[in-house]
């Protein structure tokens, strides 16, 4: 046991003299999830947008106000002809115009054929279809707290709610995904990593020349990085949930050990990796590619799996992260308990002992 | 007790060992000298069991190197050809590590080491990617011994490493034999042969000869002689010319000449190097030495 120890203590040691090891340990989860949150995002917020208001009544000016004072728009010009309008989008100062027709306020008192003209700007359909949802949305908002809704009953009017992220905030989908992606390339790269440079460096052939088993020499190799991915794990959580704002509506205690079953699963992958590569570079290029490309693609972190071809539904089954976010999904956003994931559990649960098994049994007690 | 019986391994179909029987006595410091490629390193990697014969049985003190292998992995040290520490741990985190994973500690077996470790205790703190050549290797053979071990299995471990620390070296496996340990080492330098109590010439996966470094020596069959003169490269060359000549070859400042029979005619020799102007002739008559035994084998 106390050599089993002295292996431990020499992974920790390893880990905290390589300050490149620690950047990516520590600097890389906090970064991505910065990255994906702040930046690459498809939420509304303040666009741009211009109006060319020909009314000048009581219901122009009113619907502008409430457009400008949601948050999700600010007025960047007031257009005075409608030949401005396509400069101004051409141009990209404004994502979308809005042209209200002349004497809006009383055509709507007269008959509620009050016409609104929305133009967008479609280059980026996505956010397009998304600035005139909302914009529609806060007319018929304010049309119908101005007539109550017994006054329009022509209109069909489809009331829709975005179910556990009403808000539509994209960090809902990063946080699940990056903690996926994240735990993936931690414990995975770094283990297989890690094992490949003791074959580089022939230290491993002083460890197989030693009382020391295989088995311990791998086990002794996961420890640190449970230890660690637990800790960014951890942190992920926290930054989604002081920063962003995600809650965590189900159990922690259940996100976490699933998480824990999820860096496991990672790490055996990291391990079977490195009883196939025998430098660090081919072990870093397998994990990046092999690993980190599908977590990305293939799992439902940025393409929904839905919207797959048929054939690539089915290669994302073998995906593990997909699983892990989907559990990730129920338990923070819609505060599911284990009688909801158990199936998603078991499938990763059986992964990591299919892993664990081939790679304990690929590893090698001798040279070749 | 080393035994090795008719071991022969081959990676594809390159022969590395062919048939090799050796042994080695308890208490014994045993040379595999050979140039690159001659199979040394394949061999140990079989007596370590960290390669599986093709054929063959070995024995490490009655433990067979493939059935037995976590006994043999007990009682071997072994240094690879590579001086296998950690760069990123200290000296003594380095020591340390190994002794642990032995189940030992370095009190326990401190005076095993003493001679060894003293000399690089100053620098305990020091990375072992900070250390010199010399300093790296005192350090992996005190990794090595941490455990005493009953065998101590060295690979080329002077290789890449200044003659200082060469020599320095050699004394220590001295040191090492005093305490009743067992060693196998090998070396391409020959110079280092005659430091061993017998030695094993290899070549091409091959034993040319096992002996003590004297007895290799006084086998040397024929008269030798060391010619200088000023032009040393046209010496060599005329030398080699010469109807008479078997084996000519450059050892430093000198030329190590023997002819076809046993004798040499050093008076025929000073007249053909006369003829071709060669001036300062020296002709003097030496014994052979292990270098020159070892090349004549090879040859």
């Amino acid at each position: 046991m106390n050599s089993f120890a002295g292996f431990v203590k020499k992974e920790f040691l390893h880990i905290f003299r390589d300050p490149r090891t620690l950047l990516i340990l520590f600097g890389m989860p906090v970064a991505q999830i910065m990255i994906f949150g702040y930046v690459i995002t498809n939420e509304i917020k303040d666009i741009p947008i211009a109006i060319f208001d020909q009314a000048k009544d009581r219901a122009s000016r009113e619907i502008s106000n409430k457009l400008v004072s949601s948050g999700y728009f600010s007025l960047k010009m007031n257009l005075n002809s409608i030949k401005e309008v396509e400069p101004v989008l051409r141009q990209g100062e404004v994502k979308e115009v809005i042209v209200f027709e002349p004497d809006f306020n009383n055509k709507m008192e007269s008959g509620n054929k009050g016409t609104v003209q929305l133009l967008t700007d479609a280059s980026d359909p996505n956010t397009a279809n998304l600035i005139v949802s909302y914009t529609s949305g806060i007319i018929r908002d304010y049309a119908l707290s101005r007539y109550g809704s017994e006054k329009m009953p022509s209109l069909i009017e489809p009331k829709i709610r975005m179910m556990y992220n009403q808000d539509l905030k994209g960090v809902f989908m990063f946080v699940p995904g990056t903690m996926a992606l994240i735990l993936m390339l931690i414990s995975a790269m770094m283990t297989s990593i890690s094992i490949s440079r003791e074959k580089e460096l022939g230290t491993m052939e002083v460890l197989m020349v030693s009382p020391i088993k295989p088995f311990q020499i791998v086990v002794g190799k996961l420890i640190p990085y449970i230890v660690l991915s637990f800790i960014n794990a951890v942190v992920i959580i926290a930054l989604g949930t002081f920063v962003f704002g995600l809650p965590v509506r189900g159990s922690l205690i259940l996100l976490l050990l699933e998480s824990l079953l999820f860096i496991s699963l990672a790490l055996s992958l990291g391990i079977l990796i490195s009883t196939v590569s025998n430098s660090q570079m081919v072990a870093m290029f397998i994990s990046l590619i092999g690993l980190m490309l599908p977590t990305i693609l293939l799992s439902g972190f940025i393409y929904p799996i839905e919207n797959m071809p048929l054939i690539l539904q089915w290669i994302s089954n073998i995906m593990p992260p997909k699983w892990y976010i989907i559990i990730v999904k129920d338990i923070m956003i819609k505060g599911e308990g284990l009688r909801f994931v158990w199936k998603e559990t078991l499938i990763m649960l059986g992964m990591t002992l299919f892993f664990m098994l081939a790679a304990i049994k690929r590893f090698k007690i001798r040279l070749e | 007790m080393i035994l090795i019986e008719n071991i022969s391994k081959s990676f594809g179909k390159r022969l590395a060992l062919d048939s090799i029987d050796l042994s080695v006595k308890d208490n014994e410091l045993f040379g595999l000298i050979g140039p690159d490629g001659s199979g040394k390193t394949t061999l140990f990697r079989i007596l370590c069991s960290l390669l599986l014969p093709d054929s063959g049985k070995a024995l490490l003190n009655n433990h067979d190197v493939v059935k037995d292998y976590n006994k043999i992995r007990r009682i071997i040290g072994y240094m690879p050809g590579r001086f296998s520490l950690y760069n990123d741990l200290s000296v003594e985190e380095n020591l340390n590590f190994f002794a642990r994973v032995f189940g030992t500690s370095i009190k326990k077996n401190y005076g095993l080491i003493k001679d060894i470790y003293k000399r690089l205790e100053p620098f305990k703190d020091r990375r072992a990617g900070n250390l010199s050549g010399g300093m790296k290797q005192k350090l992996a053979l005190s990794c090595a011994l941490i455990h005493r071990p009953e065998i101590l299995i060295l690979d080329e471990p002077t290789t890449g490493v200044d003659a200082v620390s060469r020599k320095e070296f050699w004394e220590m496996l001295s040191g090492i034999i005093e305490q009743g340990i067992t060693i196998m080492v090998s070396t391409p330098y020959m110079d280092e042969a005659v430091l061993c109590n017998r030695v094993a010439l290899m070549q091409e996966g091959r034993l040319l000869r096992v002996d003590s470094p004297q007895a290799i020596i006084d086998a040397y069959p024929k008269d030798i002689i060391a010619l200088r003169a000023d032009d040393m490269y046209r010496l060599v060359m005329d030398l080699r010319d010469f109807p008479q000549a078997d084996s000519v070859l450059l050892f430093g400042q000198e030329v190590h000449y023997s002819g076809k029979g046993k004798n040499i005619d050093r008076d025929a020799i000073r007249k053909y190097l006369e003829d071709k102007e060669h001036k300062d002739i020296q002709i003097n008559t030496i014994s052979a030495g292990i270098e020159d035994s070892f090349l004549q084998l090879m040859a």
